[in-house]
């Protein structure tokens, strides 16, 4: 039966009219084979412009639309919605595209008339292999998951609860909080960290739409947008949950102390404890490399003096499988290791501590209540704050950590307030970006910190004269006045830069995720897409994604949440249609499409001996369709019978 | 040392630098650096100097490399590579301050009595003549050729080394000198579009 | 200058079985002095070397940090930049000579230490040099630029080495840090300010003598030392040794084959508090 089809030559104003021909297009159009009507139009995007093709199909009968216009990208979409309403599947229309790829790339009219007709030429033929696609829709489960429970999942959490949505929050320590939990205060307003985030820690532990799952961690993710399982591990804290009051008596009466990882071991917790006093949940956690009775079989003290019996020492591993429809990755950051920059003298000479290490001796409640002292006890007279310690460096990171020059200006002014010691700062540049940033920097100015130009080249106990002898010597070129500096200091604070997370790699395979070039999280846009990702229902926010400040971390946080609440209120969301389909006669069994898809939505059944592809997690990209040596694959709307028609007319 | 090839004559001091440094690998990564200051403060002799090593690239930036050239700075570069080792940019600065020895002797801008130029002519010429180095001709040339009263001072020391067979009075002459000759001369530089070749080409072509 | 490298380096090397032969008819590596005038010629003098190694299928060892800067700067930069390899790789073909990038450049210190290994080392002391107090002193070019064989900045190998020989390396913050080398003669306030730096430096730190594993490094601290004490007043007196000399005292040799008579500031007096014989 032949076709009907419909053309239609756009002029898109002076963009293609001007150099391509357009009526003449049209009537050459109307010469080939089963064009029924061929008309070239001014905007045929416009509203008068889809009406005049819907009116053709309703009253010719058309069975085959191509419109010849601007690229896909811009209208293609517009036009398959028109087609669609007027009754024709929205895939039995061809966009040729005669502006980006004719009128835009010369001025030479006769040229640009005779290609622009070779393009309506090949759409007309391909359209007539179209075929009516019907574009899958799956439901959207209404549950989240949200991996990571610092300052960024919190927020993410708290936004989709209030708004009805049911959450999981995983999360790897045994309490919520993140890194922020261990800041004294924050820039630029010097709040103090734990009284802005504890108060969000509550309604986190407290909200009925939050499960959160502590101490668990994410082992397994499987299924496609709006349907994904989840498999959660959860570690035996060796006290229950339930029964546990949070009163601490465990922990007060625990005989054994080890370094405590909160404190960056410069303080003590028990065996059985809980990270900091504010924790949630405020259960405690069994440290089972150190616990005696786990390493020697002796005390069990806790469970003697637990008033509600929650000690469980024989507590085992959970393994658990959750349904939801959308998952934010808010995963954080690790901080750079100094020990790689020998020079800085970190582990090596006392009294350089790391920027994190500083939060904790100014915190109130750290291993030296608040108060900045040195190894030996006594206030420092003299201090020295170290920028881009493992950034901006190719020796190590290239990128800049974006924080540390603000962080390292809230350090300057914490030593100011409680102590008397002089304040150095070496950096290369200032970058006081944020909102309040650059006041924050001025503040600093005003309080006599002493700013030096000039990246620090080495810390060293070598004294050169009498007053550097025992002290920690900065040398730096204050590039400014170019002269190389000796600032002999009694503590040097290095500003770490921030790095991915080291099982940032797990996690990006386990959610079928990309990392960029730095490591960090890949977002599906750099600019218009920041915290969606490649893979559908998959979400990154905060400093998973890349270095940022806690301002940032929350308006991600908020906005991942946005995305995958506008997915569920979809209730439905349309599957990917031009995706690519396995002919299981013609396959051959050899699994060379197995492993190159970039969305692992091929896999192999060893019963049938053939590949099938998972139609939900395909994204259309071909590559499986190109590798294919027995041809089996095809894909939809890209067959190889349309895809030869375009090229034979061409070549005609 | 012969004068510059009249081709590299007609660039800018700057532009030829560029393109000699653009034959080590990684020499574009100068374009990178942020003026941070690490390799002046990591370079034990910088406090002596004229120009910083940091100032050296403000300089050629700035096309003003002539008066780094004719400073002392260059010469006082002991090739510790700290500063390559160190620099966040990666740029090999050691290697940056050879091309600078090399163009100041090129282009006539050493300054006026610098010892470092002399000696590393001296030490050409030798094992140029021998294939290998003879430490006492160089030192008692050196001296003779910048501070003869020094000599004076340094024969007691001279004596005490000589008594201990430390000072080797014949010269070892290796059979590959003529080799070595033919080698240099047959040498010559693929030429690049719009790039210049190094010293060693000029007999080339 | 080197006599007493080259003898402790030959009884060392038979002592521990390392089968070292000097390449035949080798040319100066030029060092930085030859950099300094004409880069091309420079990386054809290390190629030839290079090249005549490779005839002979061996790897080319080292006593002087300095070559293995060098060398190793050809063998590097010829696999990396094209047109240099086809430059020099052209010139080498006027003597019949051609490299092919396959040898590997070592200093003596790091065959010793990765290949002889602690226990057949240890096993050949004879001597005990324990409780002298050694400040291993390693400069800049063994481990700059390339920091293949050991940390750039605070390397560690020497150390090893002399703990395995029974003697106590202090700690020496300095270790890597530049001695002035030429700049002794061309700028002799600033190249001896280094020296002066790195000899107080080791004194502090409780050394009685200094080890050193470059003989450019050896003149600058050993022979120059009394222009040190001349021009900053001090009154250093400390005795420098090789590497290969204290090796070859802890297994046994006399001082006269291992050229320590032939030094300027004498080590007897320190070697004596100290050297018993143990088997």
């Amino acid at each position: 039966m032949a076709e009907k089809i419909g053309v239609y030559v756009c002029h898109c104003g002076t963009n293609i009219g001007k150099t391509v021909d357009c009526k003449a297009v049209a009537d050459y159009a109307k010469g080939l084979p089963d064009v029924v009507v061929a008309r070239d139009y001014q905007y045929t995007c416009s509203d008068p412009g889809q009406e005049m093709i819907k009116k053709d199909i309703r009253e010719l009968s058309l069975t085959r639309v191509v419109v010849a216009s601007c690229s896909p990208l811009m209208h293609e979409g517009t036009f398959r919605r028109a087609v669609g309403n007027a009754g024709l599947n929205p895939f039995l229309f061809q966009m040729a595209n005669i502006r980006e790829q004719c009128s835009w790339i010369t001025e030479d009219r006769h040229l640009a008339t005779e290609r622009a007709k070779a393009i309506v030429g090949a759409a007309v033929m391909r359209v007539a292999y179209n075929e009516p696609i019907e574009v899958k829709k799956v439901p959207v489960d209404p549950n989240v998951l949200i991996v990571g429970g610092g300052i960024t999942g919190i927020e993410a959490a708290l936004q989709l609860a209030d708004a009805g949505k049911h959450v999981y929050l995983v999360e790897k320590e045994p309490t919520i909080g993140g890194y922020m939990a261990r800041f004294d205060k924050t820039f630029p307003t010097l709040d103090c960290a734990a009284c802005i985030l504890t108060p969000k820690m509550v309604f986190v532990g407290q909200h009925e739409n939050i499960d959160l799952l502590s101490y668990s961690e994410v082992i397994g993710f499987q299924g496609y947008v709006g349907n994904f399982t989840a498999t959660v591990r959860r570690k035996p804290r060796y006290v229950d949950e339930e029964k546990c009051n949070g009163c601490g008596t465990c922990e007060t009466k625990c005989p054994l102390s080890v370094p405590s990882e909160f404190e960056c071991g410069m303080g003590k917790r028990k065996a059985i404890y809980r990270p900091f006093p504010q924790a949630v949940p405020s259960t405690p956690v069994i440290d089972r490399e150190h616990c005696l009775y786990f390493t020697k079989g002796v005390c069990k003290v806790c469970q003697k003096f637990c008033p509600s019996g929650a000690i469980d020492f024989d507590q085992k591993e959970k393994v658990v499988d959750l349904k939801v429809g959308t998952a934010i990755l808010a995963t954080g950051f690790d901080l750079f290791d100094p020990s790689r920059i020998k020079e800085y003298g970190y582990k090596r000479l006392p009294n350089v501590i790391t920027s994190l290490e500083f939060e904790r001796l100014t915190h109130a409640s750290g291993p030296t209540g608040g108060k900045i002292l040195l190894k030996n006890g006594k206030a420092p007279e003299s201090v020295a704050i170290v920028h881009c310690v493992g950034s901006r460096d190719r020796n190590y990171n290239e990128y800049c950590s974006r924080v540390c020059c603000m962080y390292s200006l809230k350090t300057a002014h914490l030593v100011h307030e409680k102590t008397e010691a002089k304040v150095y700062e070496f950096y290369i540049d200032m970058r006081a970006f944020g909102k309040g940033y650059e006041e924050f920097y001025k503040r600093l100015l005003e309080e006599d910190v002493t700013f030096i130009r000039g990246r620090v080249a080495e810390v060293t106990d070598v004294a050169q004269e009498q007053s550097e002898k025992g002290k920690l010597v900065v040398v730096a070129e204050d590039t400014l006045l170019g002269i190389v500096r000796r600032i002999p200091v009694d503590m040097v604070v290095l500003s770490l830069g921030l790095e991915p997370r080291k099982d940032a790699v797990q996690v990006a395979h386990t959610f079928s995720i990309s990392r960029s070039k730095d490591g960090f999280f890949l977002e599906k846009h750099p600019k218009l897409a920041p915290v969606s990702t490649a893979a559908d229902g998959v979400y990154i926010a905060g400093s998973c994604q890349g270095p940022k400040d806690i301002p940032d971390s929350v308006a991600q946080g908020a906005a991942a949440a946005a995305n995958a609440l506008s997915l569920i209120d979809r209730k439905e969301v349309e599957l990917e249609p031009t995706v690519a389909l396995i002919d299981e006669e013609s396959c051959s069994g050899c699994k060379i499409c197995v492993g190159l898809c970039p969305y692992n939505a091929i896999t192999f059944d060893s019963t049938k001996n053939v590949a099938e592809i998972t139609v939900a997690l395909c994204k259309g990209c071909g590559v499986c369709v190109a590798s294919c040596p027995s041809g089996a694959i095809e894909q939809q709307n890209f067959t190889n019978r349309q895809l030869l028609a375009e090229v034979e007319a061409i070549c005609a | 040392m012969a004068l510059a090839h009249p081709d590299r004559q007609a660039h800018s001091l700057g532009e030829v630098f560029l393109q000699d440094i653009y034959r080590i690998p990684g020499g574009e990564k100068i374009k990178e650096c942020i003026q941070c200051g690490t390799c002046s403060a990591s370079c034990p002799t910088s406090y002596a100097m004229d120009y910083t090593p940091r100032e050296v690239i403000a300089a050629l930036r700035a096309g003003m490399l002539d008066r780094v050239l004719k400073s002392n700075t260059i010469w006082l570069c002991a090739s510790c590579y700290s500063c390559t080792v160190r620099c966040p940019s990666g740029i090999k600065l050691t290697d940056v301050m050879y091309e600078l020895k090399r163009l100041a002797i090129e282009f006539g801008l050493t300054p006026k009595r610098a010892a470092a130029p002399v000696l590393s002519k001296l030490f050409v010429n030798i094992v140029d003549k021998y294939g290998r180095i003879s430490e006492t001709e160089l030192v008692s040339k050196f001296y003779l050729k910048t501070n003869p009263f020094a000599m004076l001072n340094m024969i007691p020391r001279a004596t005490k080394l000589f008594l201990r067979g430390r000072l080797p009075m014949i010269p070892h002459k290796i059979r590959g000198t003529s080799e070595l000759k033919k080698c240099a001369g047959s040498m010559s530089e693929p030429m690049i579009a719009g790039l210049r070749p190094g010293l060693g080409a000029k007999k080339a072509s | 200058m080197n006599k007493a490298y080259d003898k402790s380096t030959r009884i060392v090397c038979k002592a521990l079985d390392v089968k070292i032969s000097e390449l035949d008819d080798w040319n100066c590596c030029g060092a930085s002095a030859y950099m300094s005038i004409d880069e091309l010629k420079s990386h054809l003098l290390s190629a030839r070397n290079l090249a005549l190694a490779e005839k002979e299928k061996k790897d080319l060892v080292v006593v002087c940090p300095a070559c293995l800067t060098t060398l190793n700067k050809t063998n590097h930069y010829m696999g990396e930049n094209p047109r240099l390899k086809r430059t020099i790789g052209s010139a080498l073909r006027a003597a019949n000579l051609q490299y092919f990038g396959t040898v590997k450049v070592r200093h003596l210190l790091e065959v010793i230490v990765n290949d002889v290994g602690e226990n057949e080392i240890k096993a050949r002391v004879k001597r005990s040099l324990s409780g002298l107090k050694v400040a291993p002193y390693y400069g800049c070019q063994l481990t700059r630029p390339f920091g293949e064989i050991d940390d750039k900045e605070f390397p560690m190998l020497l150390d090893r080495l002399l703990t395995w020989l029974g003697v106590e390396p202090v700690n020496f913050p300095m270790k890597a840090k530049c001695c002035g080398g030429m700049l002794a003669m061309t700028s002799e306030k600033v190249g001896l300010n280094l020296a002066r730096g790195l000899i107080q430096n080791a004194l502090d730190n409780g050394a009685e003598m200094i080890s050193t594993i470059c003989p450019l490094c050896h003149m600058t601290l050993e022979a120059y030392q009394g222009n040190v004490n001349k021009l900053f007043g001090t009154k250093y007196n400390i005795p420098i040794l090789y590497f290969t000399q204290l090796i070859g005292l802890a297994f046994g040799f006399s001082r006269k084959a291992l050229g320590i008579n032939e030094e300027l500031i004498p080590s007897q007096p320190v070697l004596e508090k100290y050297l018993e014989v143990v088997r």
